[in-house]
């Protein structure tokens, strides 16, 4: 078995700097041929950095890259071909008007005239040895999410690669997309290729890697054989602390009231096509009910729908009101719903795109849904400072100041604002969509305490998320939604990750489960 | 097993010059980065004019002689600077929104022509305060109509504002030159002219100029406050920064950007009522005269800041009646006051990217901090 | 049916200015530059493309006028390019904003072109720049032996003069360019989405410079076609009076399709004679305003019909910096 042991990269002391930030610290790694490496760590650790660095994207400010032995300098994405070094982006880099084909063969040599059917032939060569299935003259824009990630492994074979690079390649699959690609993965790993795969999910480390290593801080602290590993102490290294893992899960109330029923919402998105299609569900006070789907399944919409931001073609949005009769919010604009008595929260999966204004303070953020209280034409200022002064104190917020733009803040401090000033308008319907996307453990955490307080309150929490693991552990009931359909309302104490994949891909398979 | 000829050239070397972000820059840094910027651009122009056989030193120092060095001449630098600066406010208000109003010179010819009508047909009706009142009012709804048709457009169909202001520009121009030749037209005179406006129709002056100035500065007082202490400001800038974020607070993005671009194409209707009424005391084709574009320049060097452009409306006006001085003591054309304002601008947005920017040659050391 | 000839062949000289600075935008665009500026690039061309030609008159005791108009071409697309090459360094490499950075352009385009336009002017003792008649020929229309006497098309296809036929080249390259090549493939990469064209080695600051400035250089001819066929070789104060923004618009009327910069040329060029051809009792300056209410029309009939496929390349607008985190 020489073979296995055969180096393909090799990094030593690799240091990469942003402004003062240190992305990548002195980091050393090896990479051998026939063989699945997982670099596992949380967000801001500085996983994609360093593969970035392996796939031209960056220039190291020290340190050396051994590629089959030599030294080598990679400055460009050009370089790193040449190498046989390809990755495959957690954002897809395709460009969505182009074809599969024309996708493929972007930037290579060749011919100034393209021939295309013989760039089809080689596609469909490509697709037989490792089991693809693609149309390469398919467009982007018309293909599903792994469909997509196909046409980029393919681009990364067509062009030689035998050093591949998948950064977060699972995170928007469902568990049998995942099982398929893994499928690939091992071919590849056959076929005695180099494969970095990078993740936080644990689990995926545990079925398809041979070796893990695992990064801190822009540090490696370990790297550790699979077979010798398992959850806890992989996630103690990655964490850097003992954490529990599990999130509690407070009862729910009992007799909760009826705080949101929802009865057969149908709603268009912004392209004309049917988003929503009959959705219909209920959530009480004391309870968190999870939103289980493939992205793009009609979370969004949904979760603008009941804020009131998305038109509704057909059904019923009915919300409590503290004080009057249920109300149904159809038809009425984000104002109208607030100036009915509604209290509602949302906190949007866009954080700095809808939740809050980029380029302005946390004072004037604070006050972004508050600012026509008062009268006169002019701004009240005081008390929206006092109310920032005192997110930022509870939430622990880590800020230059009060009037630091919110772009200068870290993710999760972000995070932090949009969801303080949610939680302080004391509402009894809150909506969170990804609230932990691109937030490290400890953060993500603390978001998941916050939530529970306010289940805790009475609050009603609809929570839109896509790690199944969390969940499953966070939420009372999951609803899966599955081409803008419900396919299942299950009990989280109760269902299974398998069950909810299957789910998410498949509406008739529960006919008599469910409905 | 891929072949290694294709191995890149391992000679090449690290990038000479790489580039990083700064974390942050001190005012006086900046002030100094912007200040060289203006330097390095009258030393272009410095070789413009060398190389037309001129001493450069003259030529700017006739400039400024002719843009300041008599009070009849500053009186008349102050006349130009008051349009510029109330239309600078004017798209000031639109691009804090990031709307591309580049249609403030047609806004500015609506309100023109607006203040005109009551100023050459209804002179007698009224007395002279009244009628200033009215035909200012005139040019509020007549800029603000053209200012608003975009906007309409541009909430309901997101049509592109930036080609559909500036087509307005060229419509506006049309309908006056056919009020200038047909019906407007002064009957005693042999040419297509507009009659000069009667007394009644004249803004009074103060301290030499009209009062237009003074209207000018309150504009950029108001303006300023409007925008970073109202209710209405603070939905304008929000609205630029995101409509998602705008509508997610429940504000009424449709009506906030009409609403916005009302009031811009109201003051540059103002500013063209200002130009018939306090400077030209008539309308003529060119009673916007670029003013509406020069004034993009001020807005934006002065950072949508209305006190700011108090001062940068004064500088392009000394660039432009300087400009008019050389022509006749140097036979240098008046454009080159549009060439120096272009390299003006071109290098405040060339000098943006070292105030956010730091350039990191090889060999040397990041230092720790920005 | 002689009136609907005159009508076409008229339209299409007026359009031929139109469609050089709309290719020269498609272009541009294409590499994801929204450069605003074609106004003053066709500033630029006009007045070095008339430099040219006058300065080769004035050095030269028998001019030919072939090769002045070879000349006028050649400077008049550095110049363009030169403009193009302001805006590139400021966008791309300085990071500046596209909107502005072109506006600034078109201000300093036609301060350009006017100053250097007046400096030729105090030169000559008439006091006003233009060239003789012997190269004003060369850029009225050629005729085609044999083929030019045909009846109709004869005149409707082969009377023009070398430059109309020059444009039509330059689409055709350009849509063979853009669909059926891999530096066309690439060039719409970089503008639809230049991360990925990045990530996928290609260069993108290069494609980025070549294509503006390339561009810029086509709007370049374009304006210098208003000077030395529309002007007649003399330099008129604010020649080109708007046709550059027309140009702008033009491409969102054709979809940033080369091809359909042909058709859209041609109407709008149309639409600017019309009033010579076909008087319906409208006041001259109102009539004067009709490309202009028809680009309205074009810009809001555009923005209703939203489509995935015809629409401004993504990354239209927006700067690539690679190391953005």
């Amino acid at each position: 078995m020489v073979k296995q042991t055969e180096t393909a990269v090799l990094l030593s002391n690799v240091v990469k700097r942003f402004g003062r930030v240190v992305a990548n610290d002195k980091v050393s790694l090896e990479v051998r041929r026939g063989e699945i490496l997982a670099l596992l760590g949380e967000n801001g650790s500085g996983k994609t950095t360093l593969m970035n660095m392996l796939s031209g994207i960056y220039y190291p400010d020290e340190g050396q890259i051994f590629v089959n032995g030599q030294e080598v300098r990679i400055g460009s994405p050009k370089d790193a071909f040449s190498l046989g070094i390809g990755m495959i982006h957690q954002h897809f880099k395709l460009v969505d008007v182009l074809t599969a084909a024309e996708n493929i063969i972007l930037g290579l040599p060749g011919k100034a005239k393209i021939n295309r059917a013989a760039l089809a032939g080689e596609i469909r060569e490509i697709s037989q040895k490792y089991g693809f299935r693609v149309d390469p003259n398919k467009k982007i824009y018309n293909m599903s999410v792994s469909e997509k990630q196909t046409v980029e492994i393919i681009k990364v074979l067509y062009r030689g690669a035998d050093i591949l690079i998948l950064d977060e390649p699972t995170a928007v699959l469902t568990p049998q997309e995942t099982d398929r690609l893994f499928d690939v993965l091992r071919k590849m790993k056959a076929d005695n290729k180099a494969i970095i795969i990078i993740t936080h999910k644990m689990h995926e480390v545990l079925s398809v890697s041979d070796r893990v290593a695992i990064l801190r801080k822009g540090q490696v602290v370990g790297t550790v054989e699979t077979k010798d590993a398992n959850r806890q102490n992989l996630t103690e290294m990655m964490v850097g602390h003992a954490v529990s893992l599990k999130i509690n899960r407070p009862q729910p109330a009992e007799n909760g009231q009826e705080a949101l029923k929802i009865e057969g919402l149908t709603c268009l998105n912004s392209d004309g096509i049917k988003a929503l299609d009959n959705v219909s569900f209920t959530l009480r006070s004391g309870e968190i009910m999870g939103v289980a789907g493939i992205a793009g399944s009609g979370q969004k919409e949904l979760c603008e729908a009941i804020t009131g931001l998305c038109p509704v073609q057909q059904g019923a949005i009915c919300l409590s009101r503290p004080e009057g009769e249920n109300l149904n919010i159809v038809g009425l604009t984000p104002t109208e719903i607030i100036r009915s008595g509604i209290s509602m929260a949302f906190v949007p999966e866009d954080r700095l795109g809808m939740g809050l204004v980029a380029s302005m303070d946390i004072v004037d953020n604070t006050m972004l849904k508050s600012y026509k209280i008062g009268k006169g034409p002019f701004l009240d200022r005081k008390t929206p400072r006092a109310l920032a002064k005192d997110i930022v104190g509870s939430l622990e917020i880590v800020t230059p100041g009060l009037n630091a733009p919110v772009r200068l803040l870290s993710g999760g401090n972000v995070q932090k604002v949009l969801l303080g000033r949610e939680i302080a308008s004391k509402p009894m319907v809150l909506i969170a969509a990804y609230p932990v996307r691109g937030l490290d453990i400890n953060s993500s955490y603390r978001i998941y305490d916050l939530l529970n307080e306010q289940k805790k309150k009475g609050v009603a929490v609809l929570y839109i998320g896509e790690d199944l693991d969390v969940l499953l552990e966070l939420c009372d009931w999951i609803i899966v939604l599955c081409g803008g359909r419900v396919s299942g309302i299950l009990d989280a104490s109760q269902a299974t990750k398998e069950e909810i994949g299957l789910k998410m891909t498949h509406i008739d398979a529960l006919k008599e489960a469910d409905l | 097993m891929r072949p290694l000829a294709s191995q890149p050239d391992n000679s090449r070397k690290e990038p000479f010059i790489r580039i990083t972000k700064r974390a942050d820059i001190s005012r006086r840094n900046a002030a100094l980065i912007r200040s060289a910027a203006v330097v390095l651009a009258l030393f272009t122009g410095a070789l413009l004019i060398i190389t037309l056989g001129h001493n450069p030193f003259y030529v700017y120092a006739d400039m400024l002689k002719g843009a300041l060095g008599t009070k009849t001449v500053f009186k008349e630098t102050v006349k130009t600077a008051v349009p510029l600066l109330s239309a600078a406010i004017a798209v000031a208000l639109a691009f804090r929104m990031r709307f591309w109003n580049i249609g403030a010179e047609g806004q500015i010819l609506a309100g023109a022509m607006g203040a005109a009508y009551f100023a050459l047909f209804q002179y007698k009706s009224m007395p002279h305060w009244l009628l200033l009142i009215v035909m200012c009012i005139a040019a509020i709804v007549a800029g603000g109509i053209w200012g608003l048709i975009p906007a309409f457009f541009k909430a309901k169909w997101d049509t592109n504002e930036t080609l559909f202001t500036l087509m307005l520009n060229y419509i506006a121009l049309g309908i006056e030159q056919y009020l200038q030749n047909g019906p407007w037209k002064n009957p005693r005179s042999g040419f297509p002219k507009i009659s000069m406006f009667t007394a009644e129709a004249k803004l009074p002056k103060l301290f030499g100029v009209h009062i237009g100035w003074v209207l000018a500065i309150l504009l950029a007082a108001a303006a300023y406050i409007y925008l970073t202490h109202s209710k209405q400001g603070f939905e304008t800038a929000v609205v630029g920064e995101s409509t998602n974020t705008a509508r997610y607070a429940g504000m009424n993005v449709s009506k906030i950007i009409i609403r916005t671009m009302f009031i811009s194409g109201a003051i540059a209707g103002i500013t063209g009522f200002m130009q018939v009424s306090g400077s030209d005391f008539t309308l003529t084709e060119n009673t916007a005269g670029g003013v509406g574009f020069t004034a993009i320049t001020v807005a934006w060097l002065s950072k949508l800041n209305p006190i700011i452009m108090i001062f940068v409306s004064f500088a392009l006006a000394i660039l432009e009646k300087g400009a008019n001085r050389i022509q006749t003591t140097f036979k240098i054309p008046a454009s080159a006051a549009e060439v120096l304002t272009g390299v003006i601008l071109f290098f405040m947005l060339g000098c943006e990217f070292f105030i956010n920017y730091r350039l990191v040659f090889k060999g040397r050391k990041e230092r720790s901090n920005g | 049916m002689d009136k609907l000839i005159n009508l076409l062949y008229a339209a299409v000289l007026a359009g031929t200015p139109l469609l050089f600075g709309t290719l020269g935008e498609i272009l541009t665009e294409k590499s994801g530059n929204l450069n605003l500026g074609v106004e003053g690039m066709m500033f630029m061309g006009g007045v070095a493309g008339l430099a040219g030609a006058f300065y080769y008159e004035k050095f030269v005791t028998a001019p030919s006028g072939a090769l002045a108009v070879l000349i006028a071409v050649i400077c008049a697309f550095f110049s363009g390019a030169f403009g193009a090459l302001i805006y590139s360094f400021l966008t791309v490499t300085m990071r500046a904003n596209q909107n502005v950075t072109g506006l600034a352009l078109t201000i300093f385009g036609a301060g350009f072109g006017n100053f250097f336009g007046e400096v030729m002017a105090n030169t000559t003792a008439s006091g006003y720049a233009g060239v003789g008649n012997k190269i004003k020929d060369a850029f009225l229309g050629i005729s085609i032996p044999g083929l030019s006497s045909i009846p109709f098309f004869g005149k409707l296809l082969f009377n023009y003069n070398i430059l109309v036929y020059l444009g039509v080249i330059i689409a055709a390259a350009m849509a063979y360019l853009l669909n059926k090549t891999r530096a066309g493939l690439n060039l719409r990469a970089v503008g639809e989405n230049p991360a990925t064209a990045d990530a996928a080695g290609i260069n993108v600051t290069l494609f980025k410079y070549i294509a503006t400035c390339v561009g810029g250089g086509i709007c370049g001819i374009g304006g210098m076609y208003v000077v030395m066929v529309t002007c007649s070789g003399i330099w008129v104060h604010n020649c080109i009076n708007g046709m550059g923004w027309i140009a702008v618009a033009l491409v969102i009327f054709a979809t940033w399709n080369p091809s359909r910069a042909l058709l859209g040329s041609l109407v709008f060029g149309g639409l600017s004679i019309l009033r010579l051809y076909l008087p319906l009792g409208i006041p001259m300056q109102i009539y004067g305003t009709l490309p202009y209410a028809a680009t309205v029309v074009v810009l809001v009939a555009t923005s209703i019909r939203q489509s995935r496929e015809h629409r401004i390349p993504q990354s239209c607008g927006y700067n690539y910096f690679r190391e953005e985190r």
